[in-house]
């Protein structure tokens, strides 16, 4: 397999009847992702069998699915077994519902949610680390998880995914779209594709997935997508000089953002001449990083990493 | 969010931060008036904007009597207001904090923020205070000296005297500063806050610690659970284009150049402009339409887009994941047959429904171009701009 999914993770939606919730859920089925139920309280009991239009949900086999809702996610640990969950909880709940997932066990728990406020994630991280070592947060604010033709989790449209054996690891969501399509188009495919998240306190980081993709028999090479703001990017940059043996091409979004605007993400933010797209750049052409310079030659700069390692 | 130096006070005077006495001020008379009421010798008459800088830009002025403080309230009141901060336009002035003067020993500065690799929240203070504390930070980051708590836990007071020794406070004043620490330790977790900033925080003669300036930004995601700050938005402080990108839940932002950009996903947004900048254009915007939009909302963006008058060609460059292709086109026919579309547009879409959405564009009858990739989509929209 490759990292975090596969065919066999049993996944959930927690927040499976909303509307964001019901439409991405249908397309994870859809996509073939080994979907087993749904969280949303006080829905227990019943099944959810048609997307928000009204359409009944087809697996790639042609069956049509349904899959039971539950009150909280402990019951659907113990009737179905969860190994991993995707939130679509609106933000005011959402750290909470994070935690529920790690309360019952989820192994790998991928926050969509857009706009959880950074103290609550704060305290989630803290509280993650102490108490619920074993669960992986992926997320907030992130397109999710998918290893492509086994397990998507998430937003991302699957339809541009091949399976290969290039992994990409984002802190932007449609940015790794770009990536993954680029490299499509170059005729290779993906084994894991992971975004992070745009938001200033996340869970999985860049050094976790590069980790992970470097002990990866399935992953050959690796694209990492960075942003402004922060020194996530450098960080990941000095532990791949120390540790990574596998090429890694990189780019930075927002050469051309002023400083002291927040650009939509709440952590892609020049402050005080920090995490600016220059050191940035720098610290992973000093890692042995192949960094492109333009958003079009992600697939360019991975395929110059490749030929130079 | 940002709120005005007077209204960071009410905040920090309900965590016991020890702040002189001072009264705003909209008119000259009421300026005078407050000094008045205040009462003493010095009052010191501040221009309320949301920027830094404000003495150095001739914002801040002392006064030693009622008839100084009439002149101070009648050169600043209504000055646009330059700064090293606010963008060579400056920002009017249109309201005064009148404020009592004091004896300062020693200006200190003193600041929390969130630290994001550890995901704690740090307060920094530093004996060099009242200066550009981004300047010490560079030449001398000994200088500033931090300490580190989690939100669940909250600040402990040796945490806060620690930090009151470290910056250079008298051993005399320390049990006063660290009170005031831990006040903002407080607010900046409760309120939700992004940045508490005072600077300068000073000692007195007579070994009082007051909070001379403040300076206080917000969690936006969390405004949801501050009525009371979110009361305190100044709308004539915020860029108008981008208030009404809020109503819409857009987030744009006005630049100088001239291609006008519409795309979703921050990161894909800021590379856009990026691409259009390495093939020699200039953006004349940042604007994630972010997931999930509908039509009306696609709508608003283009409309936004065209209503600066330095636009002359738009870039749509969307890739669809929560977004649909054909919901984008949908809103981009509905606004430009709207607005009466007269600049010519490059769209480049991608993802979930991209034929949908290109067989929309194409059927519309609008003047719009299509492109096959990013570096396309830029060539293309960079050579419409220069017409």
């Amino acid at each position: 397999m490759s990292i975090f999914v596969s065919k066999a993770t049993r996944v959930i939606c927690q927040g499976i009847t909303g509307t964001h919730g019901a439409f991405h859920t249908a397309r994870c089925i859809e996509y073939g992702t080994n979907f087993v139920g749904g969280v949303t309280p006080g829905k227990g009991g019943q099944s959810f069998d048609k997307d928000p239009a009204g359409a009944a949900i087809k697996r790639p086999d042609g069956s049509v699915a349904s899959v039971p809702i539950f009150n909280t996610v402990a019951d659907a640990m113990d009737k179905v077994g969860v190994d991993a969950s995707m939130i679509f909880v609106p933000p005011p709940l959402a750290a909470d519902a994070i935690l529920e997932a790690a309360d019952a066990g989820v192994r790998l728990v991928c926050c969509i949610t857009e706009g959880i406020p950074v103290m609550d994630m704060v305290r989630v991280k803290k509280i993650l680390t102490q108490r619920y070592p074993q669960t992986r947060l992926v997320g907030p604010n992130c397109p999710g998880v998918i290893t492509p033709g086994e397990c998507k989790i998430g937003i991302m449209p699957g339809h541009i995914h091949k399976p290969g054996r290039v992994g990409i690891v984002s802190r932007s969501g449609t940015l790794t779209y770009e990536a993954v399509h680029q490299v499509t188009n170059a005729g290779l495919g993906q084994s894991t594709c992971i975004g992070i998240g745009g938001d200033p306190v996340n869970g999985t980081n860049f050094i976790d997935c590069l980790k992970a993709f470097n002990e990866d028999p399935n992953t050959d090479a690796v694209i990492m997508i960075g942003e402004i703001g922060g020194n996530a990017e450098e960080l990941a940059a000095r532990w791949a000089a120390d540790n990574m043996h596998k090429p890694v091409a990189a780019f930075i979004a927002g050469r051309t953002a002023p400083p002291g605007k927040r650009m939509g993400h709440a952590g892609a933010i020049i402050s005080g001449g920090k995490g600016t797209a220059e050191d940035k750049m720098k610290a992973l052409r000093e890692a042995g990083i192949t960094v492109a310079e333009s958003p079009a030659d992600l697939a360019k700069a991975l395929l110059a990493a490749v030929a130079a390692a | 969010m940002k709120i005005h130096e007077y209204q960071a006070k009410e905040v920090l005077k309900r965590y016991g931060t020890p702040l002189l006495q001072a009264r705003v001020a909209y008119s000259v008379a009421e300026a005078v008036e407050a000094a008045r009421t205040i009462g003493g010798e010095v009052w010191v008459v501040k221009a309320q904007i949301h920027a830094g800088g404000r003495g150095k830009g001739g914002g801040v002025k002392l006064a030693k009597s009622h008839e100084e403080v009439r002149a101070a309230a009648e050169k600043i009141l209504g000055m646009q207001l330059v700064t090293h901060q606010t963008g060579p336009e400056g920002k009017k002035v249109n309201q005064l904090l009148i404020e009592a003067g004091c004896q300062i020993d020693h200006e200190y500065y003193l600041a929390a923020v969130l630290d994001r690799e550890t995901a704690r929240v740090c307060l920094m203070g530093s004996f060099e205070g009242g200066m550009d504390i981004e300047e010490v930070a560079a030449k001398r980051p000994g200088a500033i000296k931090k300490e580190f708590f989690d939100p669940g836990e909250g600040m402990h007071g040796f945490q806060a005297r620690r930090l009151a020794l470290a910056m250079g406070i008298p051993a005399k004043s320390v049990n006063k500063a660290a009170g005031l620490i831990l006040g903002v330790a407080r607010c900046f977790v409760n309120e939700d806050a992004a940045l508490v900033e005072i600077n300068p925080l000073v000692t007195t003669k007579d070994g009082n610690v007051i909070a001379l300036d403040a300076k206080m930004s917000f969690d936006d995601n969390a405004m949801y659970r501050h009525a009371d700050i979110e009361a305190f938005r100044d709308f004539s402080e915020e860029v108008p284009e981008e208030t009404e990108a809020k109503k819409y839940d857009l987030s744009y932002i006005k630049l100088e150049g001239s291609i006008g950009c519409m795309v979703n996903g921050a990161g894909l947004a800021m590379s856009t402009m990026d691409i259009i900048k390495l093939h020699g254009g200039e953006p004349a915007n940042f604007l994630d339409v972010g997931g999930g939009a509908s039509t009306e909302r696609v709508t608003a963006a283009f409309k936004l887009i065209l209503s600066d008058p330095n636009v002359r060609a738009v870039l749509i460059n969307i890739f669809g994941g929560i977004m649909k292709c054909d919901v984008i086109a949908q809103g981009v026919i509905a606004a430009a047959k709207e607005v009466n579309l007269k600049v010519p547009v490059v769209a480049r879409l991608e993802g979930t429904n991209v034929e949908k959405g290109r067989e929309l564009l194409d059927k519309s009858g609008l003047k719009i171009q299509s492109a096959t990739d990013l570096t396309d989509a830029a060539k293309k929209v960079v050579a419409a701009a220069r017409g």
